[in-house]
Protein backbone atom coordinates (compact mmCIF):
# COMPACT_ATOMS: atom_id res chain seq x y z
CA UNK A 1 0.00 0.00 0.00
CA UNK A 2 1.32 3.56 -0.97
CA UNK A 3 0.37 6.19 1.50
CA UNK A 4 0.87 10.08 1.29
CA UNK A 5 1.41 11.25 4.07
CA UNK A 6 1.08 14.94 5.07
CA UNK A 7 2.06 16.96 8.04
CA UNK A 8 1.19 20.35 8.92
CA UNK A 9 0.28 20.85 12.51
CA UNK A 10 2.28 24.07 13.40
CA UNK A 11 5.53 25.73 11.39
CA UNK A 12 6.91 23.20 9.15
CA UNK A 13 4.93 21.31 6.01
CA UNK A 14 5.82 18.06 5.27
CA UNK A 15 5.07 15.30 2.80
CA UNK A 16 6.21 11.80 2.16
CA UNK A 17 5.40 8.69 0.45
CA UNK A 18 5.82 5.46 2.48
CA UNK A 19 5.21 2.24 0.66
CA UNK A 20 4.30 -0.56 3.04
CA UNK A 21 6.58 -3.32 0.61
CA UNK A 22 9.44 -0.95 -0.19
CA UNK A 23 9.31 1.40 2.82
CA UNK A 24 10.41 4.98 2.68
CA UNK A 25 10.09 6.05 -1.09
CA UNK A 26 10.52 9.72 -0.96
CA UNK A 27 9.50 12.97 1.46
CA UNK A 28 10.11 16.69 1.49
CA UNK A 29 10.08 19.47 3.75
CA UNK A 30 9.35 23.11 4.08
CA UNK A 31 10.67 24.93 7.21
CA UNK A 32 8.54 28.66 7.78
CA UNK A 33 11.54 28.84 10.76
CA UNK A 34 12.72 31.80 8.68
CA UNK A 35 9.67 33.70 8.62
CA UNK A 36 8.72 33.53 12.41
CA UNK A 37 12.20 34.54 13.31
CA UNK A 38 11.01 37.73 12.71
CA UNK A 39 8.02 37.80 15.09
CA UNK A 40 10.19 36.02 17.89
CA UNK A 41 7.86 33.15 17.78
CA UNK A 42 5.34 30.88 15.31
CA UNK A 43 2.69 32.83 14.36
CA UNK A 44 -0.37 30.72 14.06
CA UNK A 45 -2.02 32.89 10.59
CA UNK A 46 0.95 32.83 8.50
CA UNK A 47 1.55 29.48 9.84
CA UNK A 48 -1.79 28.55 8.17
CA UNK A 49 -1.46 30.82 5.25
CA UNK A 50 1.81 29.52 4.23
CA UNK A 51 0.66 25.17 4.24
CA UNK A 52 -1.75 26.45 2.24
CA UNK A 53 0.88 28.12 -0.58
CA UNK A 54 3.34 25.21 -0.23
CA UNK A 55 1.44 21.77 0.56
CA UNK A 56 0.45 20.92 -3.18
CA UNK A 57 4.07 21.68 -4.65
CA UNK A 58 5.47 19.68 -2.20
CA UNK A 59 3.15 16.93 -2.88
CA UNK A 60 3.86 17.35 -6.67
CA UNK A 61 8.23 17.35 -5.78
CA UNK A 62 7.07 13.89 -3.47
CA UNK A 63 5.74 12.35 -6.37
CA UNK A 64 8.04 13.24 -9.08
CA UNK A 65 10.95 12.43 -6.53
CA UNK A 66 8.90 8.84 -6.03
CA UNK A 67 8.52 8.43 -9.97
CA UNK A 68 4.96 8.18 -9.33
CA UNK A 69 1.64 9.56 -10.49
CA UNK A 70 -1.28 10.76 -8.25
CA UNK A 71 -3.33 7.26 -10.00
CA UNK A 72 -0.96 5.39 -8.05
CA UNK A 73 -1.46 6.73 -4.57
CA UNK A 74 -3.48 3.91 -2.23
CA UNK A 75 -4.01 5.81 0.61
CA UNK A 76 -3.63 9.03 2.30
CA UNK A 77 -2.67 10.15 5.92
CA UNK A 78 -2.28 13.51 7.63
CA UNK A 79 -2.06 14.96 10.69
CA UNK A 80 -5.48 15.89 12.60
CA UNK A 81 -3.74 16.99 15.87
CA UNK A 82 -3.00 18.02 18.41
CA UNK A 83 -1.10 21.28 17.12
CA UNK A 84 -2.49 24.63 15.76
CA UNK A 85 -6.18 24.60 14.85
CA UNK A 86 -5.98 26.38 11.83
CA UNK A 87 -2.71 24.81 10.46
CA UNK A 88 -4.05 21.29 10.90
CA UNK A 89 -6.73 22.41 9.04
CA UNK A 90 -4.74 22.87 5.70
CA UNK A 91 -3.84 19.46 5.75
CA UNK A 92 -7.10 17.58 6.70
CA UNK A 93 -8.91 19.79 3.66
CA UNK A 94 -6.35 19.07 1.33
CA UNK A 95 -5.78 15.54 2.30
CA UNK A 96 -9.99 15.05 2.11
CA UNK A 97 -10.53 16.45 -1.03
CA UNK A 98 -7.78 14.82 -2.93
CA UNK A 99 -8.35 11.44 -1.47
CA UNK A 100 -12.10 12.29 -2.71
CA UNK A 101 -11.15 12.99 -6.23
CA UNK A 102 -8.31 9.50 -6.31
CA UNK A 103 -11.38 7.57 -4.34
CA UNK A 104 -9.42 5.99 -1.92
CA UNK A 105 -9.39 6.16 1.77
CA UNK A 106 -7.93 8.93 3.94
CA UNK A 107 -6.72 9.01 7.74
CA UNK A 108 -6.30 11.82 10.39
CA UNK A 109 -3.39 10.43 12.74
CA UNK A 110 -2.04 11.32 15.61
CA UNK A 111 1.44 13.74 15.50
CA UNK A 112 2.87 12.22 18.47
CA UNK A 113 2.18 8.85 17.76
CA UNK A 114 4.29 9.82 14.32
CA UNK A 115 7.10 11.23 16.58
CA UNK A 116 6.98 7.79 18.42
CA UNK A 117 7.14 5.45 15.77
CA UNK A 118 9.83 7.90 14.23
CA UNK A 119 12.36 5.43 14.69
CA UNK A 120 10.49 2.72 13.19
CA UNK A 121 11.79 4.00 9.73
CA UNK A 122 15.29 3.78 10.61
CA UNK A 123 17.33 0.26 8.95
CA UNK A 124 17.50 -0.78 12.91
CA UNK A 125 13.93 0.26 14.21
CA UNK A 126 13.64 -0.51 18.18
CA UNK A 127 11.32 -3.83 18.94
CA UNK A 128 8.24 -3.03 21.01
CA UNK A 129 8.05 -2.56 24.10
CA UNK A 130 9.90 1.07 24.38
CA UNK A 131 10.15 3.69 26.56
CA UNK A 132 9.98 7.18 24.69
CA UNK A 133 10.98 10.37 25.56
CA UNK A 134 9.25 12.83 23.46
CA UNK A 135 10.86 16.73 23.59
CA UNK A 136 10.40 19.13 21.60
CA UNK A 137 9.38 22.79 21.56
CA UNK A 138 5.65 21.64 22.12
CA UNK A 139 5.79 18.64 24.49
CA UNK A 140 7.96 16.82 27.18
CA UNK A 141 6.35 13.62 27.82
CA UNK A 142 7.39 9.71 28.78
CA UNK A 143 5.94 7.46 27.28
CA UNK A 144 5.78 3.50 27.60
CA UNK A 145 5.04 2.07 24.15
CA UNK A 146 3.92 -1.51 24.13
CA UNK A 147 2.99 -1.65 20.84
CA UNK A 148 1.27 0.26 17.78
CA UNK A 149 -1.42 2.33 19.67
CA UNK A 150 -1.02 1.06 22.83
CA UNK A 151 0.82 3.87 25.01
CA UNK A 152 0.86 4.44 28.43
CA UNK A 153 1.64 8.36 29.88
CA UNK A 154 4.57 7.78 32.28
CA UNK A 155 4.77 11.57 33.05
CA UNK A 156 4.72 14.87 31.43
CA UNK A 157 5.71 18.53 31.67
CA UNK A 158 3.35 20.42 34.06
CA UNK A 159 4.44 23.58 32.30
CA UNK A 160 6.37 24.65 29.95
CA UNK A 161 8.26 22.09 27.16
CA UNK A 162 11.64 21.70 27.29
CA UNK A 163 12.19 23.14 24.20
CA UNK A 164 9.72 26.42 25.17
CA UNK A 165 12.02 26.80 27.76
CA UNK A 166 15.51 26.76 25.35
CA UNK A 167 13.29 29.54 23.25
CA UNK A 168 12.90 31.36 26.55
CA UNK A 169 16.29 30.95 27.65
CA UNK A 170 17.72 32.39 24.40
CA UNK A 171 15.29 34.79 24.06
CA UNK A 172 16.43 36.68 27.46
CA UNK A 173 20.28 35.89 26.10
CA UNK A 174 19.32 37.92 23.61
CA UNK A 175 20.01 34.67 20.66
CA UNK A 176 17.05 34.57 17.79
CA UNK A 177 14.50 32.15 17.69
CA UNK A 178 14.42 29.07 17.74
CA UNK A 179 16.55 29.24 20.58
CA UNK A 180 17.25 25.62 21.33
CA UNK A 181 20.76 25.21 18.93
CA UNK A 182 21.62 28.93 19.47
CA UNK A 183 21.84 28.08 23.52
CA UNK A 184 23.22 24.93 22.60
CA UNK A 185 26.62 26.29 20.72
CA UNK A 186 26.71 29.35 23.31
CA UNK A 187 26.80 26.51 25.94
CA UNK A 188 29.81 24.90 24.37
CA UNK A 189 31.86 27.75 25.29
CA UNK A 190 30.71 27.67 28.73
CA UNK A 191 32.18 26.71 32.19
CA UNK A 192 30.07 23.78 33.98
CA UNK A 193 31.11 24.79 37.25
CA UNK A 194 30.35 28.69 37.65
CA UNK A 195 26.99 28.57 38.00
CA UNK A 196 24.70 25.70 39.37
CA UNK A 197 20.89 26.12 38.11
CA UNK A 198 18.06 23.55 40.08
CA UNK A 199 16.84 20.06 38.81
CA UNK A 200 13.10 20.86 39.37
CA UNK A 201 11.45 18.10 40.16
CA UNK A 202 13.82 15.37 40.40
CA UNK A 203 14.11 15.86 44.37
CA UNK A 204 10.61 14.00 44.84
CA UNK A 205 9.49 10.46 42.94
CA UNK A 206 7.21 10.74 39.78
CA UNK A 207 8.31 11.32 35.97
CA UNK A 208 6.43 14.66 35.39
CA UNK A 209 9.00 17.36 34.32
CA UNK A 210 8.37 21.45 35.76
CA UNK A 211 10.54 23.69 33.53
CA UNK A 212 8.95 27.36 33.79
CA UNK A 213 10.91 27.81 37.54
CA UNK A 214 14.19 27.06 35.74
CA UNK A 215 13.73 29.80 33.20
CA UNK A 216 12.75 32.49 36.19
CA UNK A 217 16.25 31.08 37.68
CA UNK A 218 17.73 31.99 34.62
CA UNK A 219 15.59 35.21 34.71
CA UNK A 220 17.06 36.16 37.72
CA UNK A 221 20.89 35.02 36.96
CA UNK A 222 21.47 37.44 33.78
CA UNK A 223 19.46 40.15 35.79
CA UNK A 224 21.90 40.33 38.66
CA UNK A 225 24.85 39.59 36.42
CA UNK A 226 23.81 42.83 33.97
CA UNK A 227 22.83 44.82 37.28
CA UNK A 228 26.86 44.00 38.40
CA UNK A 229 28.09 45.17 34.64
CA UNK A 230 29.58 41.57 34.59
CA UNK A 231 27.31 40.10 31.50
CA UNK A 232 30.48 39.94 29.13
CA UNK A 233 29.99 36.98 26.44
CA UNK A 234 31.79 34.58 28.96
CA UNK A 235 29.28 35.60 31.52
CA UNK A 236 26.83 34.71 29.01
CA UNK A 237 28.18 31.81 27.57
CA UNK A 238 28.12 30.37 31.46
CA UNK A 239 24.63 30.51 32.34
CA UNK A 240 24.12 28.94 29.00
CA UNK A 241 25.63 26.18 29.78
CA UNK A 242 23.89 25.85 33.90
CA UNK A 243 20.99 25.96 31.58
CA UNK A 244 21.75 23.46 29.32
CA UNK A 245 22.79 21.03 32.40
CA UNK A 246 20.01 21.68 34.46
CA UNK A 247 17.94 20.78 31.63
CA UNK A 248 19.90 17.53 30.20
CA UNK A 249 20.03 16.67 33.66
CA UNK A 250 16.83 16.43 34.33
CA UNK A 251 15.84 15.00 31.06
CA UNK A 252 18.58 12.34 31.79
CA UNK A 253 17.05 11.38 35.38
CA UNK A 254 13.98 11.26 34.79
CA UNK A 255 14.47 8.72 31.73
CA UNK A 256 16.50 6.49 34.11
CA UNK A 257 13.46 6.42 36.45
CA UNK A 258 11.46 5.93 33.49
CA UNK A 259 13.65 2.39 32.45
CA UNK A 260 13.83 1.54 35.93
CA UNK A 261 9.96 2.07 36.60
CA UNK A 262 9.05 -0.22 33.55
CA UNK A 263 12.33 -2.80 33.26
CA UNK A 264 12.93 -2.22 29.59
CA UNK A 265 15.87 -1.36 28.10
CA UNK A 266 15.04 0.19 24.75
CA UNK A 267 14.88 3.87 24.77
CA UNK A 268 13.81 6.35 21.97
CA UNK A 269 14.14 9.35 22.25
CA UNK A 270 12.45 12.01 19.66
CA UNK A 271 11.33 16.02 18.93
CA UNK A 272 13.30 18.82 18.07
CA UNK A 273 15.29 18.87 21.69
CA UNK A 274 16.64 15.47 21.03
CA UNK A 275 19.39 16.78 18.48
CA UNK A 276 20.95 18.21 21.41
CA UNK A 277 24.41 16.89 21.63
CA UNK A 278 25.00 16.90 25.23
CA UNK A 279 21.71 15.22 25.80
CA UNK A 280 22.58 12.23 23.27
CA UNK A 281 26.13 11.82 25.21
CA UNK A 282 24.45 11.69 28.42
CA UNK A 283 21.80 9.44 27.39
CA UNK A 284 24.76 6.96 26.21
CA UNK A 285 26.85 6.96 28.99
CA UNK A 286 23.00 6.34 31.02
CA UNK A 287 21.88 3.74 28.56
CA UNK A 288 25.09 2.23 28.43
CA UNK A 289 25.45 1.71 32.46
CA UNK A 290 22.24 -0.50 32.35
CA UNK A 291 22.49 -2.57 28.89
CA UNK A 292 20.16 -0.29 27.77
CA UNK A 293 20.01 1.22 23.96
CA UNK A 294 18.67 4.77 23.15
CA UNK A 295 17.54 4.71 19.54
CA UNK A 296 16.99 8.07 17.74
CA UNK A 297 15.06 9.06 14.70
CA UNK A 298 17.82 10.70 11.25
CA UNK A 299 18.25 14.56 12.16
CA UNK A 300 15.58 15.30 9.82
CA UNK A 301 12.54 13.57 11.16
CA UNK A 302 13.61 14.67 14.79
CA UNK A 303 11.53 17.44 14.02
CA UNK A 304 8.13 17.51 12.31
CA UNK A 305 8.12 15.73 9.33
CA UNK A 306 5.33 13.83 6.90
CA UNK A 307 7.65 10.53 6.85
CA UNK A 308 6.24 9.70 10.48
CA UNK A 309 2.93 10.50 9.12
CA UNK A 310 2.99 8.68 6.44
CA UNK A 311 4.56 5.69 7.94
CA UNK A 312 1.52 5.79 10.57
CA UNK A 313 -1.08 6.44 8.60
CA UNK A 314 0.13 3.54 6.69
CA UNK A 315 -0.40 1.08 9.68
CA UNK A 316 -3.53 2.12 10.51
CA UNK A 317 -4.97 2.11 6.70
CA UNK A 318 -4.05 -1.49 6.11
CA UNK A 319 -5.61 -2.29 9.33
CA UNK A 320 -8.77 -1.01 7.83
CA UNK A 321 -9.07 2.12 9.54
CA UNK A 322 -10.40 5.37 7.64
CA UNK A 323 -11.88 9.10 8.21
CA UNK A 324 -15.90 9.04 7.05
CA UNK A 325 -16.40 12.53 5.51
CA UNK A 326 -15.71 15.04 7.74
CA UNK A 327 -11.84 16.49 7.87
CA UNK A 328 -10.36 16.12 11.50
CA UNK A 329 -8.80 18.47 13.05
CA UNK A 330 -7.96 18.52 16.99
CA UNK A 331 -6.18 20.69 18.86
CA UNK A 332 -5.40 18.80 21.99
CA UNK A 333 -5.94 15.22 21.67
CA UNK A 334 -4.32 13.15 24.28
CA UNK A 335 -2.04 10.77 23.39
CA UNK A 336 -3.83 7.82 25.46
CA UNK A 337 -7.03 8.20 23.84
CA UNK A 338 -5.40 6.18 21.13
CA UNK A 339 -6.42 2.55 20.58
CA UNK A 340 -4.20 -0.01 17.98
CA UNK A 341 -4.96 -0.32 14.61
CA UNK A 342 -7.93 -1.98 13.47
CA UNK A 343 -9.81 -1.14 16.22
CA UNK A 344 -12.22 2.12 17.13
CA UNK A 345 -10.07 4.62 19.01
CA UNK A 346 -11.87 6.78 21.21
CA UNK B 1 -20.32 23.24 -22.98
CA UNK B 2 -18.16 22.77 -19.28
CA UNK B 3 -19.15 20.86 -16.50
CA UNK B 4 -18.16 22.66 -13.07
CA UNK B 5 -18.47 22.41 -9.30
CA UNK B 6 -18.35 25.80 -7.01
CA UNK B 7 -17.73 25.41 -3.25
CA UNK B 8 -17.87 27.89 -0.66
CA UNK B 9 -16.75 28.42 3.28
CA UNK B 10 -16.54 32.03 3.34
CA UNK B 11 -19.07 32.78 5.54
CA UNK B 12 -21.24 30.95 8.49
CA UNK B 13 -22.91 29.62 5.63
CA UNK B 14 -21.73 26.31 3.66
CA UNK B 15 -22.88 25.50 -0.21
CA UNK B 16 -21.64 24.22 -3.37
CA UNK B 17 -22.96 24.18 -6.59
CA UNK B 18 -22.93 22.08 -9.95
CA UNK B 19 -23.25 23.63 -13.33
CA UNK B 20 -23.80 21.33 -16.35
CA UNK B 21 -23.69 23.42 -19.35
CA UNK B 22 -24.35 21.30 -22.96
CA UNK B 23 -25.24 22.40 -26.02
CA UNK B 24 -29.13 22.67 -27.45
CA UNK B 25 -30.22 21.78 -23.69
CA UNK B 26 -31.10 24.32 -20.76
CA UNK B 27 -28.34 24.92 -18.03
CA UNK B 28 -29.11 22.61 -15.35
CA UNK B 29 -27.78 24.64 -11.72
CA UNK B 30 -27.59 22.51 -8.80
CA UNK B 31 -27.03 24.21 -5.27
CA UNK B 32 -26.95 23.60 -1.85
CA UNK B 33 -26.93 26.41 0.87
CA UNK B 34 -26.70 25.90 4.87
CA UNK B 35 -25.86 27.75 7.40
CA UNK B 36 -23.65 25.64 8.99
CA UNK B 37 -21.42 27.89 11.71
CA UNK B 38 -17.81 26.06 12.57
CA UNK B 39 -19.38 22.47 10.42
CA UNK B 40 -17.88 23.38 7.22
CA UNK B 41 -15.48 20.82 7.61
CA UNK B 42 -18.50 18.03 8.27
CA UNK B 43 -20.95 19.25 5.83
CA UNK B 44 -18.88 19.93 2.63
CA UNK B 45 -18.22 16.57 1.55
CA UNK B 46 -21.81 15.14 2.00
CA UNK B 47 -22.98 18.50 0.06
CA UNK B 48 -20.28 17.55 -2.91
CA UNK B 49 -21.55 14.00 -3.38
CA UNK B 50 -25.61 14.78 -3.14
CA UNK B 51 -24.92 17.51 -5.64
CA UNK B 52 -23.26 14.69 -7.99
CA UNK B 53 -25.86 12.11 -7.25
CA UNK B 54 -28.94 14.42 -8.16
CA UNK B 55 -26.90 15.19 -11.45
CA UNK B 56 -26.16 11.73 -11.70
CA UNK B 57 -22.31 12.60 -12.46
CA UNK B 58 -19.10 11.73 -10.99
CA UNK B 59 -15.93 13.94 -10.20
CA UNK B 60 -14.52 12.55 -13.54
CA UNK B 61 -17.02 14.23 -15.37
CA UNK B 62 -15.84 17.62 -14.32
CA UNK B 63 -13.84 19.89 -16.20
CA UNK B 64 -12.95 22.89 -13.62
CA UNK B 65 -14.02 23.39 -10.22
CA UNK B 66 -13.97 26.78 -8.29
CA UNK B 67 -13.85 28.16 -4.96
CA UNK B 68 -14.73 31.02 -2.80
CA UNK B 69 -11.11 32.67 -2.72
CA UNK B 70 -12.46 35.40 -0.08
CA UNK B 71 -12.17 37.78 1.53
CA UNK B 72 -13.85 35.88 3.99
CA UNK B 73 -13.38 33.91 7.27
CA UNK B 74 -9.81 33.35 7.28
CA UNK B 75 -10.11 29.01 7.92
CA UNK B 76 -12.95 29.21 5.84
CA UNK B 77 -11.28 30.29 2.99
CA UNK B 78 -8.64 27.86 3.33
CA UNK B 79 -10.86 25.13 4.44
CA UNK B 80 -12.64 25.60 1.04
CA UNK B 81 -9.43 25.99 -0.89
CA UNK B 82 -7.68 22.86 0.35
CA UNK B 83 -10.64 21.04 -0.25
CA UNK B 84 -10.82 22.29 -3.86
CA UNK B 85 -7.30 22.40 -4.28
CA UNK B 86 -7.01 18.59 -3.25
CA UNK B 87 -9.85 17.99 -5.94
CA UNK B 88 -8.70 19.66 -8.53
CA UNK B 89 -5.36 18.16 -8.06
CA UNK B 90 -6.68 15.21 -7.81
CA UNK B 91 -9.03 15.02 -11.09
CA UNK B 92 -5.86 17.01 -13.05
CA UNK B 93 -8.64 19.88 -14.18
CA UNK B 94 -7.89 23.69 -13.68
CA UNK B 95 -9.61 25.44 -10.35
CA UNK B 96 -10.61 28.78 -10.42
CA UNK B 97 -10.95 31.79 -7.59
CA UNK B 98 -14.32 33.25 -7.28
CA UNK B 99 -14.05 36.38 -5.38
CA UNK B 100 -16.87 36.36 -2.40
CA UNK B 101 -17.82 40.25 -3.30
CA UNK B 102 -18.87 39.12 -6.74
CA UNK B 103 -20.44 36.63 -5.60
CA UNK B 104 -22.64 38.79 -3.39
CA UNK B 105 -22.96 41.36 -6.52
CA UNK B 106 -24.33 38.31 -8.80
CA UNK B 107 -26.63 37.00 -6.41
CA UNK B 108 -28.68 40.57 -5.99
CA UNK B 109 -28.50 40.92 -9.08
CA UNK B 110 -29.58 37.49 -10.45
CA UNK B 111 -32.19 37.65 -7.53
CA UNK B 112 -33.43 40.73 -7.04
CA UNK B 113 -32.59 42.20 -10.48
CA UNK B 114 -30.25 44.85 -9.07
CA UNK B 115 -28.10 47.08 -11.41
CA UNK B 116 -25.80 48.84 -8.85
CA UNK B 117 -24.35 46.27 -6.20
CA UNK B 118 -22.29 47.57 -3.29
CA UNK B 119 -21.23 44.27 -1.41
CA UNK B 120 -19.88 44.94 2.04
CA UNK B 121 -18.84 41.87 4.59
CA UNK B 122 -18.06 42.21 7.99
CA UNK B 123 -13.94 41.91 8.56
CA UNK B 124 -14.24 41.62 12.13
CA UNK B 125 -11.94 44.02 14.40
CA UNK B 126 -14.01 46.73 13.24
CA UNK B 127 -13.12 47.00 9.52
CA UNK B 128 -14.97 45.99 6.05
CA UNK B 129 -14.39 44.34 2.87
CA UNK B 130 -15.74 45.78 -0.07
CA UNK B 131 -16.29 46.52 -3.48
CA UNK B 132 -18.83 47.77 -6.10
CA UNK B 133 -20.60 46.17 -9.26
CA UNK B 134 -22.44 47.49 -12.19
CA UNK B 135 -24.54 44.54 -13.38
CA UNK B 136 -26.23 44.15 -17.07
CA UNK B 137 -27.59 40.40 -18.31
CA UNK B 138 -25.76 39.07 -15.53
CA UNK B 139 -22.62 40.48 -16.52
CA UNK B 140 -20.69 42.11 -13.82
CA UNK B 141 -18.11 45.42 -14.39
CA UNK B 142 -16.59 46.22 -11.04
CA UNK B 143 -16.63 49.93 -10.55
CA UNK B 144 -14.54 49.92 -6.90
CA UNK B 145 -11.49 47.77 -6.21
CA UNK B 146 -11.86 45.29 -3.58
CA UNK B 147 -10.80 46.80 -0.27
CA UNK B 148 -10.49 46.74 3.67
CA UNK B 149 -11.61 49.79 5.10
CA UNK B 150 -13.16 50.97 8.32
CA UNK B 151 -16.89 51.69 8.27
CA UNK B 152 -16.38 55.54 8.85
CA UNK B 153 -13.43 55.21 5.55
CA UNK B 154 -16.27 53.48 3.20
CA UNK B 155 -17.14 54.98 0.01
CA UNK B 156 -19.70 55.18 -2.92
CA UNK B 157 -17.53 54.41 -6.11
CA UNK B 158 -16.05 57.54 -7.83
CA UNK B 159 -17.97 58.87 -10.35
CA UNK B 160 -20.92 56.74 -10.04
CA UNK B 161 -22.09 58.20 -6.83
CA UNK B 162 -25.81 58.99 -8.38
CA UNK B 163 -26.53 55.63 -9.34
CA UNK B 164 -29.21 53.71 -7.66
CA UNK B 165 -27.01 51.84 -5.15
CA UNK B 166 -28.40 48.84 -3.33
CA UNK B 167 -25.90 47.48 -0.36
CA UNK B 168 -25.92 43.55 0.08
CA UNK B 169 -24.06 41.62 2.70
CA UNK B 170 -22.94 41.11 6.30
CA UNK B 171 -21.11 44.67 6.42
CA UNK B 172 -24.33 46.40 5.82
CA UNK B 173 -25.10 45.83 9.66
CA UNK B 174 -22.57 48.70 10.49
CA UNK B 175 -25.06 51.28 8.70
CA UNK B 176 -25.19 53.31 11.95
CA UNK B 177 -21.75 53.44 11.63
CA UNK B 178 -21.41 54.44 7.83
CA UNK B 179 -21.39 57.63 6.46
CA UNK B 180 -23.65 59.33 5.95
CA UNK B 181 -22.86 59.93 1.91
CA UNK B 182 -22.98 56.20 1.90
CA UNK B 183 -26.32 56.13 4.18
CA UNK B 184 -27.87 58.68 1.35
CA UNK B 185 -26.80 56.91 -2.16
CA UNK B 186 -27.87 53.69 -0.98
CA UNK B 187 -31.37 53.17 -1.49
CA UNK B 188 -31.72 50.01 0.33
CA UNK B 189 -29.51 47.37 1.98
CA UNK B 190 -29.22 43.82 2.75
CA UNK B 191 -27.35 42.91 5.63
CA UNK B 192 -28.90 39.24 5.62
CA UNK B 193 -27.27 37.61 2.11
CA UNK B 194 -24.42 35.97 2.09
CA UNK B 195 -21.63 34.49 -0.79
CA UNK B 196 -22.78 31.55 -2.01
CA UNK B 197 -21.71 28.80 -4.89
CA UNK B 198 -24.36 28.75 -6.62
CA UNK B 199 -23.43 32.47 -8.00
CA UNK B 200 -19.64 31.30 -8.26
CA UNK B 201 -20.04 28.49 -9.98
CA UNK B 202 -22.11 30.81 -13.14
CA UNK B 203 -19.29 33.13 -12.48
CA UNK B 204 -16.77 30.20 -12.90
CA UNK B 205 -18.05 29.60 -16.26
CA UNK B 206 -17.49 32.86 -17.22
CA UNK B 207 -13.89 32.86 -16.47
CA UNK B 208 -13.61 29.87 -18.07
CA UNK B 209 -15.01 30.85 -21.33
CA UNK B 210 -12.50 33.47 -21.53
CA UNK B 211 -9.79 31.35 -20.78
CA UNK B 212 -9.70 31.39 -17.13
CA UNK B 213 -8.62 28.42 -14.59
CA UNK B 214 -5.21 28.19 -13.17
CA UNK B 215 -3.12 24.93 -11.94
CA UNK B 216 -4.60 24.28 -8.14
CA UNK B 217 -1.94 25.84 -6.72
CA UNK B 218 -1.94 28.85 -8.16
CA UNK B 219 -5.91 29.59 -6.82
CA UNK B 220 -4.74 31.19 -3.31
CA UNK B 221 -7.31 32.48 -1.24
CA UNK B 222 -7.20 36.00 -1.21
CA UNK B 223 -7.26 37.46 2.31
CA UNK B 224 -7.39 41.30 1.57
CA UNK B 225 -6.58 41.58 5.26
CA UNK B 226 -2.38 41.28 5.42
CA UNK B 227 -1.30 42.90 8.38
CA UNK B 228 -1.99 39.68 10.73
CA UNK B 229 1.21 40.23 12.90
CA UNK B 230 3.61 42.41 14.28
CA UNK B 231 7.36 41.70 13.99
CA UNK B 232 8.91 41.94 17.45
CA UNK B 233 10.71 45.13 18.03
CA UNK B 234 14.71 44.95 18.21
Amino acid sequence: MRVLGIETSCDETGVALFDTERGLVADALYSQIAMHADYGGVVPELASRDHTRKLLPLIEDVLNDAGMTRAELDGIAYTAGPGLVGALMVGASTAHGLARALNIPVLGVHHMEGHLLAPMLEDEPPAFPFVALLVSGGHTQLVEVRGLGDYELLGESVDDAAGEAFDKAAKMLGLEYPGGPNVARLAEQGDPTRFRFPRPMTDRPGLDFSFSGLKTHMLTAVRSLREAGQLDDQARADVARAFEEAVVDTLVIKCRRALDATGLKRLVVAGGVSANTRLRERLAVETGKRGAKAFYPRGRFCTDNGAMIAYVGAQRLVAGERDDSAMRAVPRWPLDQLAPAGSASA
Amino acid sequence: MPTLLALDASSSACSAALLCRRDGHDDQLLARFVQAPREHTRRLMPMIDELLDEAGLTLADMDALAYGHGPGSFTGLRIAAGVAQGLAFGLEIPLIGVSTLEALALAGHRRLHLRHVMPVIDARMGELYTAAYRCHAGELTRLADEALVSPERLTLPAGHEEADWVGVGSGWEQWEALPVTVQAGVSQHLPDMQPAAEDMVLLAAQALASGGGEAPHLAQPVYLRDQVAWQKSR
